[in-house]
């Protein structure tokens, strides 16, 4: 399995065509107690960009976008109830929605661990 | 609630402590300040259970000296200042000459002059408004060297006491005798404070009024006492949405009258009668309840916020009102909202329907406050 980073703060876990989305521990750091979730419907066909999650904070709405394009299979339903596992675990628990990857070059654009933790050094 | 601005923020008297501190700071009204430190989640809850200190230094603190100052006032706002004793506060509206809201503001008789507390995003228009008004027996001050801190919740008279705070005059009442809408001048040391019984958390508390030079070591001494942490922006917009309490600029504004935006008591009855202040005529045209719009709470069914900009729709979607604040309230543990709706549709428990992002989400009509209001006032007799 191969994880990937975006620069809008998304993790993707990769395995075979399956991509598991979430928000990186920075992301939910910035965000603060998130109190809600709005996942995407399951089987919705999904753009690389398209808005596909809203987090909603005590203060504040923000979206989550597509990090690769797919169809949505599997939503977290966990975070009906406990939408704060985003705090607790954001890049294990607290991952958001998995989907088919529909371009796997798409990753080649997005970064590794090394990369991201530099870019966020860079902030 | 952010009001990002391009133009070069100022700095706060105690930017440097909210930074020492972890404040995480953000443009607001012109100025950098905190946010948060430690997260809107617990600092709300701990000032629901302790004391929070608020630094609100931007909003405009102004004296209005002279013979006529009250009567002057008068003419720009609905509420009676003429009759406000010594030592006595009023929470009241400036008016524009159509009746629009321009701002809310706090007066306090201080028996020597009129002192006023106004929004910090238009203090400067407010200011030149009341300019534009007074005569020349009247001068206006503007306390740019002053800072406000606010000390509010269940134990600030108890960390408040712990400061040695004395009054002007040996048989002088000391801070914590003050009742709620009470204030006074005092020593903290050799440190002059005004100090108001008031807030904007619907919580006990006071307001200190410091110069902008000892704000630090005001902060820091009352920050020493178990019971006070620093509370950021975050918090004070969801504690204020908790108690009801309307935020300029969003729940009202120059196109938003009084009985609109449910305020009839700040239409004082004195006032009422005389009918004499900016836009007197279309503001009681609506009084009491003429309004065909009104501000209202909102309980959301469900566990998604919904936001400040959300419209409210009739069954066939169309939009037929506005939410204005909108959050989640740590208190209840459960998302609260603002909105203004149709007069037929504000009776508490009517269901009613909020669009956002194209979703149709449930709302039923609340009282407010959604969380009942702490204040420590006077006993009636």
């Amino acid at each position: 399995m191969s994880r990937y980073y975006t620069d809008e703060h998304e993790w993707v876990d990769v395995e075979g065509e399956t991509a598991t989305v979430g928000i990186t521990d920075y992301a939910q750091e910035q965000l603060g107690d998130i109190v809600f979730v709005e996942t995407p419907e399951i089987g919705a066909e999904l753009e690389q960009g398209d808005d596909a999650a809203v987090v909603e904070s005590v203060k504040a709405a923000s979206d989550v976008y597509a990090a690769v394009s797919g169809t949505v299979v599997e939503v977290n339903d966990a975070l009906e109830d406990e939408p704060a596992l985003v705090n607790s675990s954001a890049e294990e628990d607290g991952w958001f929605f998995r989907l088919t990857l529909s371009d796997t070059s798409e990753l080649d654009d997005l970064m590794d661990e090394k990369a991201y933790k530099a870019f966020v050094d860079g902030l | 609630m952010s009001d990002d601005k391009t133009e070069t923020l100022k700095k706060l008297p105690l930017d440097s402590w909210h930074r020492d501190h972890g404040g995480r700071m953000v443009p607001f009204a012109g100025y950098e300040m905190p946010v948060q430190y430690e997260g809107v989640m617990a600092e709300h809850l701990w000032t629901r259970e302790n004391a929070g200190l608020f630094d609100v230094s931007h909003m405009g603190q102004v004296q209005l000296e002279g013979e006529g100052a009250a009567d002057a006032l008068e003419a720009i706002v609905p509420g009676n200042i003429s009759a406000l004793g010594a030592g006595k506060i009023r929470y009241t509206l400036l008016l524009a000459q159509d009746g629009g809201i321009l701002d809310d503001l706090m007066v306090t008789n201080t028996s020597r002059n009129l002192y006023l507390v106004v929004n910090g995003a238009t203090k400067h228009d407010d200011i030149a408004y009341f300019n534009a008004q007074l005569s020349s027996d009247v001068t206006l001050k503007h306390l740019e060297d002053q800072a406000l801190l606010a000390l509010q919740g269940p134990k600030a008279s108890e960390a408040l006491a712990k400061l040695n705070i004395s009054p002007m005059q040996p048989d002088w009442p000391v801070p914590t005798d003050l009742y709620f809408m009470e204030a006074g001048p005092f020593m903290w040391g050799d440190i002059p404070l005004g100090i108001s019984r008031s807030g904007y958390t619907g919580e006990d508390g006071f307001e200190i009024s410091v110069p902008a030079g000892h704000a630090e070591k005001l902060a820091a001494a009352l920050c020493a006492l178990e019971e006070v942490k620093p509370i950021g922006l975050g918090a004070r917009d969801s504690l204020r949405l908790e108690a009801g309490l309307p935020l300029y600029g969003h729940d009202m504004d120059a196109d938003i009258l009084p009985v609109e935006a449910n305020l009839n008591f700040a239409l004082s009855k004195a006032r009422r009668e005389e009918g004499n202040f900016a836009g007197a005529e279309r503001v009681l045209a609506q009084y009491p309840d003429k309004a065909d719009k009104k501000r209202v709470g909102l309980f959301i069914n469900g566990r998604q916020p919904i936001r400040e900009g959300a419209s409210v729709v009739d069954a066939d979607g169309n939009s037929i009102g506005a939410v204005t604040s909108g959050g989640f309230s740590p208190t209840l543990q459960k998302p609260i909202a603002m909105a203004y709706v149709p007069t037929a549709l504000v009776e508490t428990g009517t269901e009613i329907t909020v669009e956002q992002r194209g979703k149709a989400i449930s709302c039923t009509v609340a009282d407010m406050p959604f969380v009942p209001h702490n204040y420590h006032r006077k006993p009636k007799l």
